[in-house]
């Protein structure tokens, strides 16, 4: 059984669904919490997760060119953490904030433009020919692989996939914790909740907001990192192409709801892969080239038959 | 003579454009209980906004303490000690009872633990409902944990509006007898209420409000008293 | 002599591919300045007008499906409809939620469009496009057309074939600049007397204060998912005339969003949203800035790679392409936030009851 088709469908498909997923879940946390508590789709939200991949790729040449060391990117991802957050908060300063008291379709239209704006930069500064993030082929955990083969169900996971799905479990609980637990992520969940009433509670709703912004970076920048690990290299499409589903992650979880992403991310993800996989005869059910049509299809679906999402986000 | 605590003096105010105050002036002196009453849509909500500086103010001013503060932003008159509990959606549904009372506390720097415990104190039903939704309570319940929400601070004045809106005899009785136990730690509250005779049977002072100006004004047993008040709302047929 | 003819037919074509955007940017109009309808996927409606138009007008190929050889303005009509038939069903899907999701679907349908073209081979060539697109007005000087009705009524091939010879060789460039001219002024016209009738009026009032308009029993739902069809019909046959203008286009490089979409918005935001004339205005400015500064900075770049013979400038170009874009997008943002009227403000039509007096 695991041997004729196991081996192949959880190696192939299912693990890979769910690296893709761990990444668009992280990307969806960003874009479901801008859209719970700033009230608008920032579509340059996937530009920002590109950016901070060509930032830790920048970390990582300097310190190979100064000290001859190779940084693991789990490393140079933090000072380019930093870097995107910074990123966000002057953005939100100077794009976003000026519209916070008009209509939300003009913010969304100011993200639209910071998209072109700051793919064009990373454009300008990097080239738009591919660069080369992680050498080598990546090799399947040894240990893994041994102990797992020696129950007969072996598992053939590379080392960067066991790290971006520990990262993203840290991540998710770090995120709960931050919710659930501290005075500022309960504020998020009142402004999210409503805007009104939180000004009139007093929250300082800037800060709420800051906050905001600095949690989706730190989500966007692992994502942008983890998705640059999983295919080892750096595109400048490689944001807007992770938008769509994201947004779709998000929908799906219910805007608003910061699981409801992460589970989102998880079914896009999954959902992406298992759809080349051949369910029925030799072909893959849908043609590789299609995969990323799979999120568009989910997210259309929900729209019309649920469009608040799973979670029972907000339905607008 | 003191400064009332609040005072909204001759105030022109609207959304946008539109003006809905044409001249209203309403003070509040300490320890007393005012209401505001009057039809729907007279601008009753309106006015405690225009406290709340959600408003366009045109002309006239807002003083607390005799300190102008016409305009300040909301969260900053929370700050300065004015307490409001709005008339629709004054819960956040997706917290717990006790997440939405720290809310309440946001601008409160210490003894929250202590304030939480008196707050369970006077509204006992919600000490049990602590951890649950606050959407997933009844209106009475969760008009409750509004009031409690706007006490979490060491509030100057509460505003309440129309706070036993839709809510059954037994529950609007409780939420009075509430009110009064507010007042009576100190708090003075400026009310606005549907239920005209039992706001004005608990309010020191009352104000009737008709098209965004005064119309009345008097102690709560005299604006009882008058006739054409009671034929206008007291008269239980609407 | 031979200079100004070169200005001359830089003017030209300013004006043709400046038409061109100036009916995206009126189709946009419709949706976004009457409507207040964010589309951001306006590539992918261009692209359906121009591949269809592509496929059925071109000559048979074994590329690609067809071509059909069908008559050129009937291509252009059936571009026009099948992105109004597209528009009709993400319409319908989003326009009754909020104003975000239809973005984010519009975005999205401009990417399964272009994924379509790029996969299925079989009918659009994939990756390496359509070729030999028919021009209008240039398509006569080939055998297909003039060998056949209704150039073959007046003379016989032969002649056709020498009298194409003896005319200079951009002699369609007035005509077919002359003809997107026309299909924008005729566009216009037609904008302009909806804007002005009972239907732009009832656009107007569901934008400025769509609660009142539903109390009053306007089908806002409806009126929108109107606006969104129109304005994705003119993008097709904006799209047709691109493939036109082109004569070959691909999936990814010919329908980039950002030199598409962004542009058109960059230009509607320019010019004024709400005005027709706004509208054609920003796009023929817009576009001569985007066309100058390209012809600038390739002049200072090989400037530059004059005086410094050893430096290779050929990264200077690539980049400089995307600062400009960068440029570009600043200039929207500034736009925004400072002229939210842009060159031509809205000029509201007047309320019935002045009409009358
Ligand atoms: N956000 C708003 N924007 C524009 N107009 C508003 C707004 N809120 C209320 N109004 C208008 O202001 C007027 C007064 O409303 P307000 O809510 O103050 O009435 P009210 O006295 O509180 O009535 P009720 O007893 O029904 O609560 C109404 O005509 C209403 O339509
Ligand atoms: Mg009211």
């Amino acid at each position: 059984m695991w041997d004729a088709f196991g081996f192949e469908f959880v190696n192939f498909y299912l693990i890979p669904g769910l690296v893709l997923g761990c990444i668009y879940a992280l990307g969806a946390i960003g874009i479901t919490l801008t859209f719970g508590i700033l009230r608008f789709a920032n579509f340059a939200h996937g530009e920002m997760m590109m950016m901070g991949g060509y930032l830790t790729w920048t970390i990582m040449a300097i310190v190979t060119a100064l000290f001859g060391l190779t940084l693991h990117p789990l490393v140079a991802m933090v000072p380019a953490t930093a870097v995107v957050i910074f990123l966000f908060l002057l953005t939100d300063k100077y794009f976003y904030k000026p519209f916070r008291k008009e209509d939300t379709i003009k913010v969304v239209m100011a993200s639209f433009g910071m998209m072109l704006i700051i793919r064009s930069a990373v454009q300008a500064i990097w080239g738009p020919n591919q660069l080369k993030f992680v050498s080598g082929i990546a090799k399947p955990n040894e240990i893994l692989r041994d102990v797992s083969g020696s129950i007969d169900l072996m598992l053939l996971v590379p080392n960067k996939h066991i790290w971006i799905f520990l990262g993203t479990i840290v991540i998710v609980i770090a995120l709960s914790y931050l919710l659930n637990k501290t005075r500022i992520g309960k504020a998020m969940r009142a402004v999210s909740d409503s805007p009104d009433l939180a000004h009139v509670t007093g929250i300082d709703v800037d800060q709420v907001i800051r906050a905001t912004w600095i949690v989706g970076g730190i989500c966007a920048m692992a994502a942008g990192v983890f998705l640059a690990m999983d295919i080892q290299l750096l595109e400048t499409t490689m944001g807007f192409r992770m938008l769509l589903p994201m947004f779709a992650a998000a929908i799906l979880g219910g805007i608003g709801k910061p699981y409801g992403a992460v589970f989102g991310g998880l079914v896009i993800g999954l959902a992406e892969e298992l759809s080349a996989y051949p369910w029925i005869g030799d072909t893959p059910l849908l043609s590789p080239g299609y995969k990323t049509g799979v999120a568009f299809a989910i997210m259309v679906i929900m729209l019309i038959v649920r469009p608040q999402g799973l979670f029972k986000g907000r339905s607008f | 003579m003191t400064d009332p605590i609040l005072s909204l003096n001759n105030l022109k105010a609207g959304y946008g454009q539109t003006e809905i105050l044409h001249d209203l002036s309403i003070y509040v002196d300490p320890n007393e209980i005012v209401a505001i009453i009057g039809p729907n849509g007279a601008g009753k909500s309106t006015a405690m906004k225009a406290v709340l500086g959600l408003l366009n103010i045109r002309e006239g001013n807002v003083t607390l303490n005799g300190d102008d503060i016409t305009d300040t932003p909301a969260a900053q008159v929370v700050r300065l000690g004015i307490s409001y509990v709005p008339q629709t959606q004054n819960v956040f549904v997706n917290l717990s009872v006790q997440e939405n009372l720290e809310m309440g506390a946001w601008t409160r720097p210490e003894g929250i633990p202590e304030r939480l415990a008196e707050m369970y104190e006077l509204f006992p039903d919600l000490a049990e409902k602590r951890n649950q939704a606050a959407g997933s309570l009844s209106g009475g319940q969760r008009q409750m944990v509004a009031m409690a929400k706007a006490l979490m601070v060491d509030a100057k004045i509460l505003l309440l509006d129309e706070p036993t809106a839709g809510l059954s005899p037994k529950y609007r009785g409780e939420i009075f007898a509430t009110i009064q136990k507010i007042k009576s730690t100190g708090v003075p509250i400026l009310i606005v209420e549907q239920n005209a005779k039992q706001a004005l049977g608990v309010a020191d002072r009352g104000y009737v409000l008709v098209d965004g100006a005064n119309r009345h004004t008097g102690t709560g047993a005299e604006l009882l008293a008058d006739r054409e008040i009671a034929r206008m709302f007291l008269g239980g047929g609407h | 002599m031979e200079a100004y003819l070169g200005y001359f037919l830089y003017l030209l074509s300013l004006l043709t591919v400046g038409g061109i955007y100036a009916l995206f940017a009126l189709g946009l109009n419709v949706q976004w300045g009457f409507a207040g309808l964010f589309n951001v996927g306006i590539v992918g409606f261009a692209a359906v007008g121009a591949y269809s138009y592509a496929l059925l007008t071109t000559a048979e190929s074994t590329f690609h499906l067809g071509g059909f050889g069908l008559p050129l303005p009937f291509g252009m009509f059936v571009g026009m409809i099948l992105a109004a038939a597209i528009a009709a069903v993400i319409g319908v899907i989003c326009i009754r939620l909020r104003s975000d999701y239809l973005a984010i679907a519009t975005i999205g349908i401009a990417e399964i469009i272009k994924l379509v073209f790029k996969n299925e081979t079989e009918i659009t060539n994939g990756p390496r496009g359509i070729n030999k697109i028919p021009r209008a007005w240039e398509h006569f000087s080939e055998e297909r057309f003039y060998s056949s009705w209704p150039l073959s009524w007046f003379a016989s091939p032969e002649t056709w074939e020498s009298f194409f010879d003896w005319l200079p060789n951009w002699w369609w460039q007035p005509f077919f600049a002359g003809t997107v001219l026309l299909v924008m002024y005729v566009v216009y016209r037609l904008l302009e007397r909806a804007r002005m009738s009972p239907w732009g009026r009832m656009m107007t009032a569901i934008r400025e204060n769509e609660p009142a308009a539903r109390a009053a029993g306007k089908d806002v739902t409806t009126r929108r998912i109107e606006a969104f069809v129109i304005g994705a019909a003119i993008m097709g046959l904006a799209g047709a005339l691109f493939a036109q203008h082109l004569r070959l286009i691909e999936p990814t490089n010919t329908f980039d969003s950002a030199k598409v979409t962004f542009l058109v918005w960059v230009m509607l935001i320019c010019g004024g949203s709400g005005n027709n004339r706004g509208a054609m205005l920003g796009a023929f400015l817009i576009w001569t800035i985007w066309s100058a500064s390209e012809l600038v900075i390739g002049g200072t770049i090989s400037l530059i790679g004059n005086v410094f013979q050893n430096l290779d400038t050929t990264i200077l170009e690539t980049r400089a392409g995307f600062l400009r874009m960068m440029l570009i997008g600043i200039l929207m943002q500034v736009i925004l936030q400072k002229y939210p009227g842009g060159i031509l403000p809205e000029v509201r039509p007047a309320s019935p009851k002045a009409d009358k007096s």
